[in-house]
Order: structure tokens, then C-alpha cells, then sequence
């Protein structure tokens, strides 16, 4: 793999226009992942799903480079018709269209990254694949004071050109104080075996509110693996809503730095899965200022041989007193093939907070299906009456009313 | 009088050392120390081939590093792997025999090795250093055919019963501090209970290390045969020493169909002083096997001493309908450090497991709480419980809770639970109201937030460990 690697990284500089800058900080990136390769379960993060041993069952031989040369045609059935939308367009891992039509232009600043930072974990070396071979990566700078009128929906789509493919992709988004921005994720995958590697960072400024929805309902027989790392100033919020299940392996992590007073994350997820879908939400919240509160909630419906595993860690620094954190996650398992882990993790050096976490993890309540059948309806309707109410409680907690909606439709939940 | 009794109990009361001539294996860890241990208690050489096949297996094992608490790398040739009072080279043979010191050394310890302390009705086998000193009450236990000796006596007189049994619930091949004891394990109890016979009384065993630089590598191995029952306790202390001295013991409970075996542990190992200076290692591994039908088996812990504690008593429940419990509480101060849990493995049908954990973390410590509950495929109707609470008291400690939840099994429900918060100022408020000063205060407090684990523990126990829950806080508040 590592001759492969390092064919492939020349192939791609050779054929890009990079800075030296970029090229020097690349290389680094690449060094830094041929030393540690792709994350195993011997690293306690990976405890659960072993995303080497992953992508050497289902895709094999990978090929990392990436030609982002090529022009892509863009379907316009796919996009959402439901709401009018700013569009960020991406196919295989390029930008292919940035539209931000609803909003003042003069309030938004886009840019490409000449430096991004380094992987500073040796923990997570996906982050440097991603660094060594993601293109150009784009910047969205929102300006102080200033609220997005229409949402941004990002489109990530891949098409049959790639196959058997590692796709990096990364993004930037900067929101200055008193800012705001609602961002909707879809993945359309119209590819086979490949491995997708995203990493998105948002800065909130004070004050500043993110409020970020990742849908992945088509299914496909793709890897990937989605990084957002979130940190926030004093008193802003952000709010990460992951509904996980088309893909056959997925593992979202979102980290969340509160590095002000009165900061807030909340992170919510749902795993609807079935056949022998593999996926895993790891959530971090890092609280390292007075006053923060941090709520998580996943749920998660298992069927056939899938598996689900929620991580969560909730860290409280000896200054964060007054930390608010609470931690809920919950399975259902329809099968005796099911499996379901987790590891909440609580880490607290302060005294004066108020953290707790539950697990629940079992079958449907025979009681509610009696129920539900003495009063005529069949057992299929009765437990899908139940799992739906039962997801229902996730998508409730978006706080945006029309694109709870709009989720709703999307995901087939009412 | 109180103030002066507090006084008193402030520094470990304990930490006194017997000046008793030993005897002792030459330092370092070798074939020829393991055979020097083996010949000198006259051991089968089917024990020696284990011990030798063990310490060939060690030398490939790397230790874990994967825990919270650090700690300076050990020099293992530095160490003495065995060591026993000079009067021992010959056992004696009741306790007029033993040295008078060592006799003055358990009464300070508070243990009724004497039998003329009859009241207390509990059977000791007490262990100091590597030897097992004496075993009160043999005769009452005989009648009912209850074996209660040292596990030196066990190989000579049960050799079929240790065979069988010795590293079947803890393998030669398991982590590295479990191995090193296989290889070098000195002495421990052992107890057999026959079918159907309900132990009369406590069984319990004192733990004391006395010589410096040495380890204490004990092992204790319970049978409870089909139908009987067991209560055993276990107490622990150590002498002031500037050195941190290491205890890694092995504990092996096995529980036949319908049998049941309740283990309490009071843990005051000598915990290092304010500065963190010395103190024991406490690196142990217990394991409990319920193996037959229907079978129990129950931890209960009270961890106050000790620099490091790091150990995780289990539960595999393989038998159908077999019960599998863990109470625990974890008091770290000063610069003490715990990383404690348990692991339910349900293997069997309609097996059910239950954990409580109180962790208090006071001081400079640092509690961990790391647990794994692990329901396999074929474990249908298996329910697990936990709940893990967590006291910390000021802002320079830290708890943590680590828990693992494996569920394969769709007919099955985990539920767990764990909460971490501080002694509420309303709670303060109302009791100094009523007159109590702020430490009376927090140790009632205390004292309830623990009381669903000291409950489990035996009357005399639960007394002394209520006591120690006192005194280990002492000095935290304010």
C-alpha cells in the first residue's frame, strides 16, 4: 500500500496546481499517515469498528488518487425543490458548483485555504489522508451580524466514474460574531466501493449559531468516514443532526470544543439500519469554560445483521464549573443478528457539575405491541407504529421548523 | 473524645512493620527463583511445569498500558518473590507454635487469630507476606466437611481438587499481572465447600505485607459445590514505606449448579502519604465462574487504600439462570489513583447481572469507573443493570466513568446509569442546621450515598468499612 500511496500522491501533485506551501504541508500530511497507516481496533476510537480491517473486507486494493481534472455534469432532479437553498454542489470530491444567490454578496467571503492546519492527534491518521490528498479546500467566511436568509444545502454526490476510490474532501466555514448559517448535508451516491473521507471545520464566533443536518438515506455500498470539528466562542450554539443509514459503513464524529461562557452543542442522531450495515456516531464534547451545557441523544434501530455503536465522551476541565452535560443513547434491536455497542464516556475534573449518561439497549416493549394489536392493527403496522415513534422523539428536537419538514419527507418519518 | 479518636485514626493506623527475621528468595524473577519457590514448598511437579510454562508465556506478554493511573516502570528483577518469617521454614503446627511477634502483629491488626475470641465467629486465614501464618476454627469447618486452609496445604492434601481447578476460571495465558502471579505465587486461601452444606460462618483471610521490596503474590481459589453456599471476606494492610510495593493477586471463585458465593473486600492497603510517597500498587485480578444452573456470585468492595488500584472483579455467567452482582464503592484522596469496574459476560440463558459503583474522588486523586457488560448471541432473556455514581469533592481531582456495552442479543435489555455531580449545598445547609459540624455533615452524607453498597457487606465488616469511608475523607472538606 505504501508504494501506491506514494505513485499516487506525485500522480495527483504532478497533475494539480498547488502552492509550494500546500505541497510542503501535503507531504508532511502523507508522511504522517504512511507512519500510522489506517486507524485499527488496536486504537481504543476504533475499539468498535476496525476501518482497516473494513476496507480490506468489502473494497480491497484503494486507489488514492483522485483526478480532479475532470468535468462533472450535474443532474438538477436531484436538488431539494421543497425550499429555495444557496447550493454547494461537490462531485467526487470536487467543487463543482458554489451558489449562494439568496444571500447579500458582500456579507459572505470565499476563498480557497493555502494553509490548513496539521493533524494535531496522531489518533486519527484519516485526518491526514485527508489533508495529503483533498483538493483546494474552500473557505466560507460569514461576516459579523450577519443570518443566512435561505439554508445551504450541501450536495455530495458521487457518480460510477469512481470505483474502488479513497474521495477526500474537506471544508471550512468561519462565522464571525452574532452570525448564523442552517446547513443541510445530502449524500447522493451513485457509486460503488469507495472510501469517503470528509472533514468539515466550523469556527463560531460569540454569539454565532450552526445549526448542521447530515442526511445519508440513499443506500449504497460506499466507506466513509465524516469528521466535524466545532468550536465555539462564548454563548454561541451549535446544533448537528445526523440521520445515518444508507451507506454500509459510516462512522460520523463530531467534536465539540465550548471555548466560552454560556456555549452550547447539542448533537442528535438516528441509526436506521438493516442488512449488514455497520455504522458508528462518536461524539467528544470538550468543556473547557464555566457555563457550558452539551446534550446528545442517538437512537438507533437495528435489523437483520447490522450494527450500530455510539462513542461519546463528555471531557469537563477543572475550569468548566458549572457544566451542564447529559447523554442519551438508546437501541432497539429487531434481530437476533443485531448487534449494538457503546462506550458513553464521562471524563470530569470539576466538581461543581451536573453530568450523567444512559444506555438502554433491547427489544420492543411486548406490552406496547399487545396493545397496539388488542386495538386491531397487525404486528407489522404496530412495531413500525412503535420504531417510528420511537425515531420520531430525534428529528423533534431540530429546532428549525421548516426543515424538520422537510427532514420528516426526506426520511420518511411522520 | 471524639476529636482525640479522629486524631488517632488520621495517619494509617496500620502502617506499623514487624521487625521478624524473614527468609527470602534470592531477588529477581527466573526459572531458578520459581523452582527455589516450588521446592521450598514442596510442590508437585505438575505445579512446577505450570508455574514454568507460565513464566514462558510471561516473557512474551507486554504490560497493559491502557489505563488511566501511570505509574514509574516496575523493575521486576528487583524484587523478592518470596519471603517468609525465619520461624516458618518449619510450619507450625497450632498457633502456641507461632511466633509471639507475629501474634502481636495480628492483634494489632484487630484480627481474632486467637479462637478464645470465639465471639466474633468468623474463621481467618491470615497471610503475611507470602505465607499463610495460621487458620482459626479448623475444627467447626471440618465437621462439615468444609475445606479452609492455605493453598500450600491444599496442594499437599487436595492435589485432584486444585488440579482441576487452579487457572480455569484465570488461564496461565491471561493478561500479564495474572500471569507473573501463576508463575510465582507464593501462598493464598483455599476453600472447598461440599454439595449442599451452608458454610456456618464467615470465612475470611488478612492480607498483610511486612518486607520491604517485596511483592505479594497471593491466590485465592473458592469452590462452592452444587447446592452449598459461601460467605468470605478480605481484609488488607501494609506497613509505611517510602518504596511503592507491588500486590498482584489472583482470585478465582468457581460456582457450581445452585451454589452461591458472596466475596467482600475491604481494601486499606497503606495508600502512600499526603505527597504521594509510596504505597501499595494494588494491580488484582478476580474472577468469578458461575459454571452450573441457577449459580451466584457476588462481589462487594470497599477500596479506601492503595496508591494505584486497578482491578476489575468479573462475572462470567455461563450457567442458565445465573446471577452475577457487583457493589462497589472507591474512595480516592490525596494523590491516590483508582481505575476499578467489573465485567458482566452473560453466556448463559436468563442470566442477570446487577452493578452499583460509588466512586468519591477527594483531594488530588482520580477515580476511574470502567466496566464492560457483554451480552453474546446465545444469551436470550439476559437482563444487566448498572448504575455508577460519582462524588468528587473540590477541583483538582477527577472521575471518570468508561463503561462498555456489547448487546448481541435482541431478547435482551441493558439498562445503565451514571450520574456525577457534588454534595449539593442544600444537603450541607440542613445538616450543620441541625448542629452537625460541616465534616459530621459530609460524612453522613457520604455515609448515605454509599449505603446501598455498605448494605451487601456482613454486620461486622459493614461497621468497619462505615468507619473507614470516615476516615478516608478526613481532612477534604473545606
Amino acid at each position: 500500500m505504501e508504494q501506491k500511496l506514494k505513485t499516487d500522491f506525485d500522480k495527483f501533485i504532478s497533475t494539480s496546481n498547488f502552492s509550494n506551501q500546500e505541497i510542503k504541508l501535503k507531504k508532511e500530511a502523507l508522511d504522517n499517515f504512511l507512519k500510522n497507516g489506517f486507524p485499527s481496533r488496536k486504537l481504543e476510537n476504533w475499539k468498535f469498528s476496525d476501518i482497516n480491517q473494513i476496507i480490506q473486507k468489502n473494497i480491497g486494493e484503494l486507489t488514492f488518487y483522485n483526478d480532479y481534472n475532470i468535468e462533472n455534469e450535474i443532474n438538477d432532479e436531484i436538488f431539494i425543490k421543497e425550499i429555495e437553498h444557496n447550493k454547494i454542489v461537490i462531485v467526487n470530491g470536487k467543487v463543482e458548483q458554489l451558489s449562494f444567490e439568496y444571500e447579500e454578496s458582500d456579507k459572505i467571503n470565499l476563498t480557497t485555504l493555502d494553509n490548513f492546519n496539521q493533524n494535531p492527534n496522531d489518533d486519527n491518521s484519516l485526518l491526514s489522508l485527508n489533508n495529503s490528498f483533498s483538493n483546494k479546500i474552500h473557505n466560507i467566511l460569514v461576516k459579523k451580524n450577519y443570518s443566512f436568509k435561505k439554508p445551504l444545502i450541501i450536495y455530495q454526490i458521487t457518480n460510477e466514474k469512481v470505483s474502488k476510490t479513497n474521495i477526500n474532501f474537506q471544508l471550512n466555514l468561519d462565522l464571525e460574531e452574532n452570525s448564523s448559517i442552517k446547513i443541510i448535508n445530502v449524500s447522493d451516491d451513485n457509486s460503488e466501493k469507495n472510501f469517503i473521507n470528509n472533514l468539515f471545520n466550523f469556527n463560531l464566533g460569540k454569539n454565532a449559531i450552526l445549526k448542521n443536518y447530515k442526511i445519508d438515506k440513499k443506500s449504497n455500498t460506499n466507506i466513509k468516514y465524516d469528521y466535524s470539528s466545532i468550536t465555539q466562542k462564548g454563548n454561541s450554539i451549535s446544533e448537528t443532526f445526523i440521520f445515518s443509514s444508507g451507506s454500509d459503513y459510516i462512522k460520523n464524529e463530531v467534536s465539540c470544543n465550548l471555548e466560552g461562557q454560556y456555549s452550547s452543542a447539542f448533537i442528535n442522531g438516528i441509526h436506521l439500519l438493516s442488512k449488514n450495515k455497520h455504522h458508528e456516531i462518536r461524539t467528544n464534547t470538550n468543556h473547557s469554560y464555566e457555563n457550558t451545557k452539551s446534550y446528545q441523544l442517538i437512537k438507533s434501530v437495528i435489523d437483520d445483521s447490522s450494527k450500530s455503536v455510539y462513542q461519546g465522551k463528555i471531557y469537563v476541565d477543572s475550569k468548566a464549573q458549572k457544566t451542564d452535560g447529559y447523554q442519551l443513547s438508546k437501541a432497539v434491536l429487531l434481530n437476533e443478528q443485531a448487534e449494538f455497542n457503546a462506550k458513553p464516556e464521562l471524563e470530569i475534573y470539576a466538581d461543581d457539575v451536573k453530568c450523567s449518561h444512559g444506555s438502554a439497549s433491547g427489544s420492543l416493549d411486548e406490552n406496547s405491541i399487545f396493545y397496539l394489536m388488542s386495538r386491531g392493527l397487525d404486528q407489522k403496522t404496530a412495531k413500525k407504529l412503535l420504531i417510528n415513534g420511537f425515531l420520531l422523539d430525534v428529528v423533534e428536537k431540530i429546532t428549525d421548523e421548516e426543515i424538520k419538514k422537510l427532514i420528516k419527507k426526506m426520511i420518511g418519518l411522520n | 473524645m471524639r476529636d482525640k479518636q479522629i486524631e488517632d485514626l488520621k495517619d494509617y493506623k496500620y502502617g506499623f512493620s514487624t521487625d521478624i527475621e524473614s527468609f527470602k528468595a534470592p531477588k529477581g524473577l527466573n526459572e531458578d527463583v520459581i523452582r527455589f519457590i516450588s521446592n521450598i514448598k514442596k510442590e508437585p511437579d505438575w505445579l512446577l511445569q505450570w508455574r514454568l510454562k507460565a513464566f514462558e508465556r510471561l516473557k512474551v506478554l507486554k504490560e497493559p498500558n491502557w489505563q488511566k493511573p501511570k505509574y514509574p516502570k516496575i523493575d521486576y528483577q528487583d524484587l523478592y518473590y518470596y519471603s517468609a518469617p525465619k520461624s516458618f521454614k518449619k510450619k507450625p503446627k497450632n498457633l502456641e507454635d507461632l511466633d509471639p511477634k507475629l501474634l502481636e502483629t495480628y492483634k494489632k491488626l484487630g484480627i481474632p487469630l486467637q479462637e478464645q475470641k470465639r465471639l466474633n465467629g468468623i474463621a481467618v486465614d491470615a497471610v503475611f507476606d507470602s505465607v499463610s501464618v495460621a487458620t482459626t476454627f479448623k475444627d467447626t469447618l471440618t465437621e462439615k466437611g468444609i475445606i479452609f486452609c492455605s493453598i500450600s496445604e491444599a496442594i499437599q492434601k487436595y492435589p485432584d481438587l486444585v488440579k482441576k481447578y487452579l487457572g480455569s476460571v484465570i488461564p496461565i495465558t491471561d493478561h500479564f499481572f495474572a500471569t507473573l502471579n501463576s508463575a510465582v505465587f507464593t501462598d493464598g486461601s483455599f476453600v472447598y465447600i461440599p454439595p449442599n452444606v451452608k458454610c456456618p460462618m464467615e470465612l475470611s483471610t488478612y492480607f498483610r505485607i511486612n518486607a520491604s521490596d517485596t511483592g505479594q503474590f497471593e491466590r485465592t481459589l473458592i469452590i462452592a459445590d452444587k447446592g452449598s453456599y459461601v460467605s468470605y471476606l478480605e481484609g488488607c494492610t501494609a506497613p509505611m514505606r517510602d518504596e511503592n510495593q507491588l500486590h498482584a493477586a489472583n482470585v478465582e471463585l468457581i460456582a457450581l449448579d445452585d451454589a452461591e458465593i458472596k466475596y467482600s473486600t475491604v481494601q486499606n492497603w497503606y495508600p502512600g502519604d499526603k505527597d504521594g510517597k509510596g504505597g501499595i500498587y494494588n494491580f488484582v485480578t478476580k474472577r468469578g465462574l458461575c459454571k452450573g444452573k441457577n449459580s451466584k456470585i457476588s462481589w462487594t468492595q470497599v477500596e479506601t487504600g492503595s496508591a494505584i488500584t486497578w482491578k476489575y472483579p468479573s462475572c462470567i455467567l455461563k450457567g442458565d439462570n445465573s446471577i452475577g452482582e457487583f457493589y462497589s464503592i472507591a474512595i480516592t484522596n490525596n494523590h491516590q489513583k483508582a481505575d476499578t469496574g467489573t465485567k458482566m459476560i452473560h453466556l448463559g440463558k436468563n442470566t442477570k447481572s446487577k452493578i452499583i459503583s460509588k466512586g468519591i474522588s477527594a483531594g488530588k486523586s482520580d477515580m476511574t469507573y470502567r466496566g464492560l457488560v457483554d451480552i453474546s448471541k446465545n444469551a436470550s432473556n439476559s437482563t444487566n443493570y448498572t448504575q455508577c455514581d460519582s462524588l468528587l469533592m473540590g477541583n483538582k481531582c477527577g472521575a471518570h466513568t468508561v463503561p462498555y456495552i456489547k448487546n448481541k442479543n435482541s431478547n435482551s435489555n441493558i439498562a445503565h446509569e451514571a450520574t456525577t455531580s457534588k454534595i449539593s449545598e442544600d444537603q450541607l445547609h440542613y445538616c450543620q442546621q441541625r448542629g452537625l459540624n460541616q465534616e459530621e455533615a459530609v460524612g453522613l452524607i457520604v455515609n448515605g450515598f454509599c449505603k446501598e453498597v455498605l448494605q451487601q457487606l456482613p454486620m461486622e465488616f459493614a461497621v468497619e468499612a462505615q468507619k473507614l469511608v470516615g476516615i478516608s475523607l478526613e481532612g477534604s472538606v473545606g
